[in-house]
């Protein structure tokens, strides 16, 4: 930006260098490419109007008023007092949505973020030593992938949904169950991710600024999360954001069998 | 080649090992099987300590897994509660053939169990099967050779909305608009549970009529996947130089595009069909419960609901396993279709 600022009175005076456009950050160059990108404003604004929906509406709706039940108005159509509507024991669905839209985005966001954890350790541990370490954490990964994730998930919800207690966070309750649900749709959605983290980690430890990192002493762990990791970004992030919308309707599904998040609190799977 | 095969054989019997073991270690903190065997009333705590002698659910969890592996026919059990082990045991264990008997139908095989719903997955998961690659099929050359014309958006932004929308959703639309909508305007409307009518009986007719909204519903999410999948090796495929040699013959179009572009371009698709094949056994767990397909997803979701292990066990093994034969036989297949590939 500091090359901007220079003023010059006629192209011809100036020498050669300065002809050219000032350099841009990798900041401004990505933003370029996105408003280029008409599918990507349209995604981005989406995105946005989504989270505003999920978190701004809840400025205006109280979470007691989305899990209010007045059983005489159940099942009512689209309405001034009720604009989508009331559900069979007559909560207002309008702030239901807007409540699941929070819970099923938290819900989203931090099973990505266990996946991507998971993924990301075992794959990079996994590719970088190889040998046992690689074999007895690939035969793992298999073995979870060969079983169907939702089987995986019901055999799961299961077994951890026993009796749960509620969650208060920032004086809010959750059902406890969330936190189960995160969990369970990170344990069993790592492996694929852990697999393309491999292969990246394969080709690129024999580059030779791996080498030169061993050769100016760089620890085991700053090769692996400092100079090979940052350098296999781009399938991570774009697992990573599959992974949202797959945690988000892998939630929906369990509970729409029965074994998902617990009443009262609303995802939009309910 | 054999050696390829033998070799990937032996490889995958460890990972069963694995997938049983974990499994098995979920399965049993699974909730109570003596719960529900009081029938109506609460099972007397005199009952479920007999109970759970006799169907050795009082051992260990290692021995468990022992005996459903190995069988007990070996030793000697306990049955009548004196804690003298007197009785040999008649299980044959999973490597002999025998998966138990289910605790939820009590005294019926396993495989029996898994076997009267097998055929009904398979039938309705085989026919959504060739659904999906026949219409994908169609939708991904068409979309291939008119990419980005009008029809190729409109393809494509529609199985994108199908794929994003949760399948019970597109279940539920369109069984409000075919069955419920349909019967309320007087016209033909379809059924929306079962395989059929008791009155009017299994007939073929009765079970295609009712499988048409299960077929339509699993094969909207996929249609998307695989079409995309179909158009962009097609896209490949016919930008290779062969294709320019073949016009520049003066080959008719369509024997350029079904002959010499299809073939290379399917290599990849029966590969993915072949991945994706063992996955139905399994058959799809929410929509057989919408539409009440009497089927193994429904038979999983109502023996998880009761901790029945065995049968659980049996079917997982059986789709794990399936899962391992078939990615070997993608490899074949693979290796077979494109002689160019050699397995070492």
């Amino acid at each position: 930006m500091e090359s901007t600022a220079q003023k010059p009175n006629s192209v011809a005076q100036l020498p050669l260098d300065e002809l050219e456009t000032p350099p841009l950050s990798l900041g401004q160059l990505t933003w370029r490419r996105f408003r280029r990108h008409r599918m990507a404003i349209f995604g981005g604004v989406c995105l946005i109007i989504l989270f505003l929906y999920a978190f701004g509406g809840a400025l205006i709706l109280s979470e007691k008023y989305a899990n209010f039940t007045s059983t005489g108005d159940r099942l009512q159509p689209p309405s001034w007092q009720h604009p989508f509507g009331t559900d069979t024991i007559g909560r207002d669905i309008l702030a239901r949505t807007i409540y699941g839209g929070q819970i099923s985005i938290l819900i989203g966001v931090t099973a990505m973020l266990v996946e991507v954890l998971l993924g990301v350790v075992i794959g990079a541990l996994a590719g970088y030593f190889g040998g046992v370490i690689d074999s007895l954490l690939m035969r793992m990964t298999e073995a979870i992938i060969v079983i169907p994730q939702i089987f995986l998930l019901l055999v799961m919800a299961k077994f951890f949904g026993g009796s749960l207690p509620n969650i208060t966070v920032l004086g809010r309750t959750f059902s406890g169950s969330v936190v189960v649900i995160i969990g369970i749709i990170g344990v069993t959605s790592w492996p694929y991710l852990a697999r393309i983290v491999r292969a990246e980690f394969l080709s690129l430890k024999e580059n030779e600024f791996v080498l030169a990192a061993r050769a100016t002493g760089s620890s085991t762990s700053d090769i692996i999360f400092r100079h090979i990791l940052p350098n296999s970004i781009a399938p991570i992030v774009v697992s990573a954001t599959l992974g949202i919308a797959n945690a988000i309707s892998s939630e929906a599904y369990i509970s729409f069998l029965g074994l998902g998040v617990r009443p009262p609190t609303a995802t939009w799977a309910i | 080649m054999t050696r390829y095969i033998l070799r990937r054989l032996l490889q995958a019997i460890p990972l069963l090992f694995i997938i049983s073991v974990i499994l098995f270690v979920l399965m049993q903190n699974m909730g109570d099987p003596l719960a529900t065997m009081g029938g109506r009333t609460v099972t007397r705590s005199a009952d479920r300590e007999r109970l759970s002698r006799l169907l050795g659910l009082d051992k260990p969890i290692y021995i468990q897994y022992l005996y459903w592996l190995a069988g007990n026919d070996w030793a000697k059990i306990d049955q009548d509660g004196d804690g003298v082990a007197e009785t040999a045991g008649t299980r044959k264990g999973v490597l002999r053939g025998d998966f138990g008997t289910s605790l939820v139908n009590r005294g019926v095989p396993v495989t029996k169990v898994i076997g009267d719903r097998l055929p009904n997955t398979l039938l309705l998961m085989l026919a959504a099967e060739l659904v999906i690659i026949g219409g994908a099929m169609m939708i991904g050359i068409y979309s291939a050779l008119h990419q980005y014309s009008t029809a190729d958006n409109v393809i494509t932004t529609t199985t994108f909305i199908l794929y994003s929308m949760p399948v019970f959703f597109f279940a539920l639309v369109i069984m409000y608009i075919f069955a419920v909508n349909f019967k309320r305007w007087g016209l033909p409307y379809l059924p929306t549970v079962g395989m059929f009518e008791p009155e009017a009986g299994k007939t073929i007719a009765q079970v295609l009529w009712h499988m048409v909204l299960p077929v339509a519903t699993l094969s909207s999410i996929y249609f998307a996947a695989y079409s995309r999948y179909i158009r962009s090796t097609m896209l490949e495929a016919l930008g290779k130089d062969y294709i320019r040699t073949a016009k520049a013959k003066g080959l008719p179009r369509s024997e350029i595009v079904y002959i010499h572009a299809l073939k290379n371009a399917a290599l990849p698709i029966v590969t993915v069909v072949a991945l994706d094949l063992p996955f139905l056994l399994g058959g799809a767990i929410v929509t057989e419960r919408i539409f009440a397909w009497p089927g193994t997803g429904r038979l999983f979701l109502d023996h998880v609901s009761r901790s029945d292990t065995p049968v659980v066990m049996g079917l997982l093994m059986m789709i794990a396993t399936a899962v391992v034969l078939f990615q070997i036989l993608a490899d074949v297949l693979y290796a077979w279709l494109d002689p160019r590939i050699r397995f070492k």
